[in-house]
């Protein structure tokens, strides 16, 4: 099973190379990452994508969550959630290719951002069916490269996903 | 007052009660090192920056305080990771600072650079590397503090050189305020209750327990709810000493090199109730075939240990001490659940006890001197009443199984990671926290030769620790492997050129003996434990000796093979 997970780390030096390195260390799948500040610039926002059966997310969330720069870790299989990635694509735009692709560009509501004698540069956004759909139908048309950022996502309504203060003890006890 | 980054690395220790330092110097610990020869924090300089972690992991084992080192940036570093990694595999609270070439010679591949958080993330709980001084005196605070708390773990400190001698203002944190990190101590309750349940309906309960009850200070605990409720106890090989070894309910250590009576325990049992251990592959054997007639309750104050290798019917997060105290508060209630309970267990009782008497542990005495029996006179010699510390392999395997640990913190042993090397230096470390008890490491002849040199360590700051070594000419456990599956071909497990122990011993300013024959092994263990020395007791053993009973990799734990 596909999830999308949200992490709420510090935003601090080193964080992203403990989150990565969690993944490679223990196999864990890790299909995008999308990492940068939050609305509080204290904390980083990452969105990662990854898969696996249940007990394997269950250990993803938990060793997230074990992570000490992780404030929070939320599964959006848990929740209603909206999500959107972007995508840039260089397709090849001859004379015969161009009215077509612009009618695709068109569909999708997307734009294209950068032209060349030989090419249009197409940015499109979306959710992963919407994505999916467009690549389909471009590329027929011959796509020179293609780069996404992966997505990100959101709880739908009112839900706001932010750390919560809490304090730690340890104060006084000293190593005796 | 603004003080050098040295000097609020002092301060900081002082503030944090650390009375003892292990330590190797170099460079970039240069003002450090000047500043800590004015104070009062025991310095113990080792040999080896792997024998200055595994001393302060042995110091942190026997004493349940933090265990302290220090050493020089690039190889200095390097050398503690499998200090580091075998401390990780225990959760043994350690804080290891490293110093670090100037901050603007970071990245550059300076003279003695080392990215040891880099190296060392994936076995530290967690690690900092100090970039601006004003920094240091929280961080610090803040490694001691996740260090000891929740899970206990190692804790890497990197302090680059210019750090140490700049000047900032020194203002200790009164209180840590880790947003992100909050360990769940108290269990909960509802989660309890329905744990006492399942026991009450239960006619074959075990208690499987682990490090966490001696990591938690819950063997008191322990004790009073198998009491209670008459369960039988196994533990594994870091469990060890968490429950008397002499206790009418204790069945043994469970696992590949377990009792006969604690894995038929397993295997027969209706309901695990797991404290504090981690179902590791070593205890487990085959994973799928575990307790097969059992529903498992799982204490653990990680939750990441809870599902990760057998699914579990009731997890508990929670300090071990804490929910075994309200376990025992709800058992000595003994609601009307627990009537055919204490009816039954009997049955069960006497079913375990018919198990340990007809297959015990043993060994066969044919006149040729055999370790086990050296390690039963340790015991008998002692009354138990030692500190002991092993190598890893054979050694390790007949401490665990012939010792009898009485209490906690009195086996040091590395159990995760398996680290040769490590019973010498912990040695060392347990002797500093505990001048005046007997410290012994029971090692093998191929193990001490991992961190032998710490034998100028133990000699300088006059730790008397007594190293038994069982020489049995061979990197015995590995030969034992070779013996039952590879048709006895040796390849490199036959130790040849290994020293003449006595004159190394002498060669140091240490105190060496020999043992041949099984009629030596009183008189001259008694002379070496109160001789007052570090002292190396060479002990030639039967070469040919395996470990036994044995549950072969990948099998069941019924499937043991028997002597
Ligand atoms: C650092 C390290 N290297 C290799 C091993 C693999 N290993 C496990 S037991 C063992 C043999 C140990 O020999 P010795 O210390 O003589 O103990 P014995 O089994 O003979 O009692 C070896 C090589 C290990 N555990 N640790
Ligand atoms: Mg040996």
């Amino acid at each position: 099973m596909r999830h999308i997970i949200s992490v709420l780390v510090e935003n601090e030096f080193g964080v992203l190379s403990r989150v990565a390195g969690l993944f490679s260390g223990r196999g864990f799948n890790i299909e995008s990452l999308c990492v940068a500040e939050s609305l509080d610039p204290t904390v980083s926002t990452m969105t990662l994508v990854t898969s696996g059966n249940d007990a394997i997310i269950e250990q993803v969330l938990k060793q997230l969550n074990k992570l000490i720069n992780v404030i929070k870790v939320v599964d959006f299989k848990e929740l209603d959630y909206v999500s959107r990635e972007m995508v840039l694509v260089k397709v090849n735009a001859d004379e015969r290719s161009r009215e077509e692709i612009l009618r695709m560009v068109e569909i999708f509501r997307g734009k294209i951002i950068d032209v060349s004698p030989k090419t249009y540069t197409l940015l499109i956004t979306g959710d992963e069916e919407k994505l999916k759909a467009f690549l389909t139908l471009i590329k027929p048309l011959g796509i020179k490269e293609l780069v996404r950022t992966g997505p990100i996502a959101i709880a739908r309504g009112d839900k706001v996903i932010k750390v919560k203060e809490k304090h730690s003890e340890g104060g006084g006890e000293g190593n005796g | 007052m603004k003080k050098t980054g040295a000097q609020i690395f002092v301060e900081c220790l002082k503030m944090e009660g650390v009375d003892t330092i292990f330590c190797y110097p170099g460079g970039a610990t240069l003002n450090i090192t000047d500043v800590l020869s004015g104070s009062d924090i025991q310095q113990i300089v080792v040999r080896h920056e792997q024998g200055a972690v595994h001393a302060s992991d042995g110091y942190a084992r026997a004493s349940g305080r933090v265990g302290v080192s220090l050493v020089t940036s690039g190889p200095g570093a390097t050398n503690t990771v499998t200090g580091i990694a075998t401390a990780y595999m225990d959760s043994i609270p350690l804080v290891i600072f490293t110093c670090q070439v100037n901050t603007m010679l970071i990245g550059n591949d300076a003279f003695q650079e080392a990215d040891i958080v880099g190296i060392t993330r994936p076995c530290t709980k967690h690690s900092y590397l100090v970039r601006d001084g004003k920094d240091l005196a929280r961080m610090i605070k803040e490694a001691f503090y996740i260090a000891r708390s929740g899970r206990p773990g190692p804790v890497l400190v990197d302090i680059p050189k210019d750090i140490t001698s700049n000047l900032y203002e020194f203002k200790y944190p009164e209180k840590v305020n880790i947003r992100s990190y909050q360990p769940t101590y108290v269990g909960h309750i509802g989660q309890i209750k329905r744990a006492m349940k399942e026991i009450a309906a239960s006619k074959k309960p075990v208690l499987y327990t682990g490090g966490g009850i001696i990591s938690s200070g819950a063997s008191a605990e322990l004790v009073r709810l198998a009491e209670v409720l008459s369960i039988p106890v196994v533990n594994t090989l870091m469990g060890l000493g968490g429950f008397p070894g002499n206790h009418r309910l204790f069945l043994g250590m469970l696992g590949m090199h377990g009792t006969y009576a604690a894995n038929m325990a397993i295997t027969s049992s209706d309901l695990i109730i797991a404290v504090g251990a981690r179902f590791d592959d070593r205890a487990t054997g085959k994973v799928d075939e575990f307790a097969p007639h059992a529903k498992i309750i799982h204490v653990d104050i990680d939750p990441t240990s809870i599902s990760k290798n057998i699914k579990v019917d009731i997890p508990i997060v929670g300090d071990s001490k804490n929910v075994l105290q309200k376990m025992i508060h709800l058992a000595e209630q003994g609601g009307p659940e627990f009537k055919d309970y204490h009816a039954s267990i009997g049955d069960w009782i006497k079913e375990t006890e018919q198990w340990k008497n007809d297959y015990p542990l043993t060994y066969v005495r044919n006149g040729t001197l055999k370790p086990q029996y050296v390690i039963e006179r340790i015991y008998e010699l002692t009354k138990g009443k030692a500190i002991i510390t092993t190598e890893v392999g054979q050694n390790q395997m007949w401490t665990a199984q012939f010792f009898k640990f009485l209490k906690p913190r009195t086996l040091l042993s590395s159990g995760g990671l398996g680290t040769m090397g490590f019973g010498f230096p912990a040695a060392i470390g347990a002797q500093v926290a505990y001048p005046k008890s007997l410290v012994i490491d029971i090692a093998g002849d191929g193990s001490i030769q991992m961190n032998i040199q710490e034998l100028g360590t133990a000699v300088q700051f006059r730790l008397p620790v007594k190293v038994v070594i069982l020489n049995n000419a061979h990197l015995g456990m590995v030969r034992q492997w070779q013996e039952l599956f590879y048709e006895k071909r040796y390849t490199w497990t036959c130790l040849e050129c290994t020293p003449d122990f006595v004159k190394l011993a002498d060669a140091y300013g240490a105190a060496g003996y020999v043992i041949e024959r099984e009629d030596d092994v009183d008189t001259v263990l008694k002379e070496a434990f109160r001789n007052g020395m570090p002292t190396l007791i060479d002990v030639k053993v039967n070469p040919e000796e395996s470990v036994y009973p044995m549950v072969p990799a990948g099998a069941p734990l019924r499937e043991m093979l028997l002597v």
